[in-house]
């Protein structure tokens, strides 16, 4: 019996039964086949607990949504006060909070950025961007990236896979929406050469993709282009900004200035829905032609511009970005570690900071792994658009021991599913895999005495205490157990629908 | 003008609480990448950071007098250099990073940081004890949050940032040094109950320390002093004087280890007296005397204006005039009771003045003072008997006894007879864990790996092989 006051379920099972009934039967059931039993009960810090009472760690963190945590705490108590002063507002009139998220933003964004456009979700402000580059430069076409995503939104929708735009039959037309593949600037330019581009909407680095890291010049290479042929830059930071690159923004860190810029989901702090569209002052024409052009009553709640201010004050401590610094570089190595062991089947780590991507030699890989850290209490997503890769996308603020846990957790379980995916039946050591990464985070502890260890017999204690572990699995490692094995069961399911999320 | 949001206190805390748990956060992070540093790095950070200080310390010292308005700006410099260079100078070749070995037990010993320190710090010697703190926690490669009196914060913060920024220079992990710039008593009484602290180092009232004691983290206590000073028959009573008045006037006694009550045989006091008198020392008659102690305990309680006062302005405040030399101010006494005022703790240049028949009668009124108050802290005695300067411990709840020497003398100068320390643990009587003076050793602990006594195995590797220190260590 499961009671949350709203409404209560006889188990899960019943809640699922009606989930599928009166919400979403294809999502529901999708979840279902693959094995992962998940509905979110507790949150708080980085954890989600099913309603069972399991924890999970939560690297996926809807793409940014909870960089800063779940429910965070000061995020709360900022909402809370709040409240007593203001409700959503009212979109018709100049408004206290809005001018004053939108002053701040102008602030922390690069260059010319001055404008703020508000809506409640990313394809929202997506769709804006779109709408003001076209007033802008009176052209209607917009440059996107293949497998890039945007939203779902009626413009954003049309920018990204084709997937989700013909189920509507809502494809634009094709003379409005190009797109080319990433990291490919001969491919830009003969996309902007006709000069009939109103902008170019990029990821800064396309996270339903995978994370595929820009090459070195490419978007610098796409601002110039940008220049030459007449077309805005507009750089999606729904996933990129808000610090997880160490950094507010991705894009200044990539050197490029855009011409508008787009935040949401980690913007309102997981707690109050919000979007912005972050527009130069030369581009933002239809605000003083039509200020009515374009409206939303929700969008830019001042509740959600309230909490959004916490979020950009607390972005810019210095603790923010000595934690970035720290997490990247001990998640980065413990990683490194681990795919030493499991060369053949963990083949790539691409890492931005706190934005990362790991790709395995499966065309499903991510899957199998998403699966086996979900047993080991762990929960990141494949990346749709590339189910190789899987999205690792840690908290902003996570503390080092738990930093350490996960380590620990994606190392036993990205040994679980090299093994299903290479259908090994005896849970054998790879060859290269003397000792586990594990032993030797442990065996660091050596390194505390101080320089006067030698380095040979530093090693030697090092595998000394290694030789103590290697004989038996990982503690961690007993979780095991899974009711779905086998490459069959993945990638499909009872609807036929293919993945959804992103 | 409005405030267009005004959060209610309870929320406020919440919101200030979150904003220096999130250093706490932080330092974890650094007290983990400091673990890993060598002994050589770690000097090099500390060194680098007690530089910083020393350099800085007449402008620091400055600062602190006119912040607080209290104490002596010449003296305070002369105090944080000791806290910097002295402090490092002192502890640079004792073992506080690697290992050490005792062939004989065979054991070896391996130094563990404690993590994260969390310091409290006063408002009488902010920037000292700050800085002292500091390079007690870089020294042994603990992270540290410094939560300066709030009296004091501007000048504490700011030389903390002047060691935090020359210690990152020099290789320290980002944020093992960070300070909090509004401090409140709420903030410190909730920080100091997070699990992520791993030792409290107070320095304060005993309300500060019975709440640092009472947080479920380990503490580590320097409560406040009251220090009688004995002077027998047998005392060289020109060195006496010499010292005491030097000690007493030092800061306009604002140290905690400065004489309070200075307790005199009859056979020497007028001798002692006349040469107090030459080190500008003026003994109050009986009406200044009352005058005295009307202006600084009004209806029974401190006038908490003369802290750190100069005592020629003390004396004009109080209704009588001094010669402009004066720099200390002596109250005599008879009855040495708690409802006395002069028996208490005074962070001002007047020392209250009790005369006794004999040395006997000394001890027991020097007792009767450190029931009132500094218990566990110092005393000092001026005597050429070893054997009343063995009574005289041994019968006083004291723990930091200092014989024919200034009682300051350590927490000022170092003559390198005692380690340079402005932070003392006033130990079981006085409600702390350590009941010695406070030094880097205090914040770290030893693992230590017992090997069996079978010879052919051997000993693992050590940074100080032999010799006597190795062995006190282990
Ligand atoms: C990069 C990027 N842009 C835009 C969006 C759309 O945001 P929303 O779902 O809030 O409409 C997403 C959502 O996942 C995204 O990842």
């Amino acid at each position: 019996m499961y009671n949350y006051g709203f409404r209560s379920y006889a188990s899960k099972e019943d809640f699922f039964e009606r989930s599928k009934t009166f919400w979403n039967p294809g999502k529901t059931q999708f979840w279902k086949d693959f094995g992962i039993d998940l509905v979110i009960d507790r949150r708080e810090e980085y954890f989600l607990y099913d309603i069972s009472g399991k924890r999970l760690i939560d690297v996926h963190l809807n793409g940014g949504t909870y960089n800063l945590g779940h429910r965070n705490p000061e995020l709360i108590a900022t909402l809370i006060e709040a409240m007593k002063r203001f409700d959503i507002g009212n979109h018709h009139f100049p408004s206290l909070a809005r001018t004053a998220l939108a002053e701040e933003l102008a602030k922390v964004c690069p260059g010319e950025l001055q404008y703020t456009i508000y809506g409640s979700a990313g394809g929202e402000a997506i769709d804006i961007a779109i709408k003001t580059a076209r007033h802008a430069r009176q052209r209607r076409k917009i440059v996107s990236i293949i497998k890039a995503y945007h939203g779902h939104t009626g413009l954003a929708v049309c920018t990204g896979d084709q997937r989700f735009s013909k189920l509507f039959l809502s494809e634009g037309a094709p003379q409005d929406f190009a797109q080319v593949p990433f990291n490919d600037l001969d491919a830009m330019e003969r996309a902007l050469k006709g000069r009939d581009a109103a902008g170019v909407l990029m990821e800064t680095i396309p996270a339903t993709y995978g994370f595929p890291m820009p090459k070195e010049g490419y978007l610098p290479g796409v601002k110039r282009l940008c220049e030459k042929y007449g077309a805005l830059y507009i750089a999606d930071e729904v996933q990129t900004g808000l610090m997880r690159t160490g950094q507010m923004w991705a894009i200044t860190k990539y050197g490029v200035e855009p011409d508008i810029l787009v935040t949401a989901k980690g913007i309102g702090g997981g707690i109050y829905p919000l979007a912005c569209a972050v527009v130069g002052k030369r581009h933002a024409g239809w605000l003083k032609q039509d200020g009515f052009g374009h409206m939303s009553t929700t969008g830019g709640a001042e509740l959600g511009c309230v909490v959004a201010l916490k979020v950009l004050e607390i972005c810019q401590r210095p603790e923010v970005r000595s934690f970035v610094q720290y997490i990247s570089e001990l998640i980065g190595a413990g990683l490194r570690e681990i795919q030493a062991l499991y060369r053949d089947f963990f083949i790539g780590i691409r890492q931005n900071g706190l934005v990362m991507g790991l790709e395995f030699d499966h065309p499903r890989g991510a899957m199998y792994v998403m699966r086996a850290l979900y047993r080991n209490g762990v929960w990141a997503i494949f990346s749709s658009l590339d189910p190789r890769v899987l999205q690792f996308k840690p908290g902003i603020l996570m503390p080092r021991e738990l930093c350490e846990e996960l380590l620990d957790r994606v190392e036993v379980s990205i040994g679980e599913a090299r093994r299903e995916v290479r259908g090994l039946r005896k849970r054998a050591r790879p060859e290269n895999a003397r000792r586990s990464p594990a032993a030797r985070r442990s065996a660091e502890l050596v390194t505390e005495v101080g320089h006067a260890v030698g380095r040979n017999r530093l090693k030697q204690a090092r595998d000394e205490k290694t030789g103590a572990l290697s004989g038996s699995d990982h503690p961690r490692g007993a979780a095991g157990g899974s009711s779905v094995s086998g490459d069959e069961d993945l990638g499909r399911n009872s609807t036929g629908a293919r993945t959804w999320q992103n | 003008m409005a405030e267009l949001i005004a959060p209610d206190a309870a929320n406020e805390l919440a919101l200030d609480l979150a904003r220096v748990r999130m250093m706490v956060g932080r330092a974890r992070w650094a007290a983990g990448a400091f673990s890993r540093l060598d002994r050589e790095r770690t000097l090099r950070i500390a060194h680098a950071a007690a530089e910083a200080g020393f350099a800085r310390a007449a402008y620091y010292a400055e600062k602190a007098v006119r912040e607080t308005g209290f104490g002596v700006a010449e003296d305070k410099r002369t105090q944080i250099e000791l806290c910097t260079r002295g402090t490092f100078g002192y502890y640079r070749r004792e073992l506080l990073v690697g290992t050490r070995l005792d062939p004989v037990r065979r054991l070896v010993a391996v130094a563990r940081p404690a993590g994260v320190v969390f310091a409290l710090t006063p408002s009488t010697n902010p920037v000292s004890t700050v800085l002292f703190k500091i390079i007690c926690a870089l020294l042994t490669r603990n992270a540290i949050i410094v939560s300066p009196h709030p009296r004091a914060k501007i000048c504490s913060a700011g030389a903390a940032r002047v060691l935090a920024s020359a210690a990152l220079r020099a290789g320290a992990p980002d944020g093992a040094i960070q300070v909090i710039d509004e401090p409140s008593l709420e903030l410190n009484e909730a920080l100091m109950c997070d699990p992520r602290i791993d030792v409290i180092l107070a320095t304060g009232g005993m309300s500060v320390l019975r709440a640092a004691h009472r947080s479920g983290n380990p503490a580590i206590g320097a409560g406040p002093g009251n220090v009688p000073v004995l002077v027998d028959a047998t005392a060289d009573a020109a060195k006496a004087a010499k010292c005491i008045a030097a000690s007493k006037s030092f800061d306009n006694s604002l140290l905690s280890t400065s004489e309070s009550v200075l307790i005199v045989e009859e056979g020497i006091a007028d001798r002692l007296l006349r040469h107090l008198k030459a080190y500008g020392a003026h003994l109050c008659s009986p009406v200044e005397r009352d005058r005295l102690r009307k202006y600084l305990f009004p209806g029974g309680r401190f006038e908490a204006a003369v802290t750190g006062k100069h005592a020629v302005w003390i004396a004009g405040q109080a209704g009588f005039r001094v010669p402009p030399k004066t720099k200390v101010l002596l109250a005599p006494f008879d009855l040495a009771v708690p409802e006395e005022p002069f028996c208490r703790e005074k962070l001002f240049p007047v020392l209250g003045l009790c005369r006794v028949r004999y040395a006997e009668a000394g001890i027991d009124v020097s007792r009767a003072i450190l029931r009132y108050a500094g218990g566990g802290h110092s005393a000092a005695i001026h005597s050429r008997d070893p054997g009343t300067i063995m009574a005289f411990a041994s019968a006083l709840k004291a723990l930091r006894i200092i014989a024919n020497n200034p009682c300051s003398s350590g927490t000022v100068e170092s003559d390198g007879s005692r380690a340079p320390s402005i932070v003392i643990g006033t130990g079981y009587y006085g409600h702390s864990s350590v009941g010695e003076d406070i030094g880097p050793h205090h914040l770290i602990n030893w693992s230590r790996i017992s090997y069996s006594k079978d010879a052919g195995e051997a000993l693992g590797y050590c940074d100080e092989p032999e010799g006597p220190q190795a062995k006190n260590a282990v």
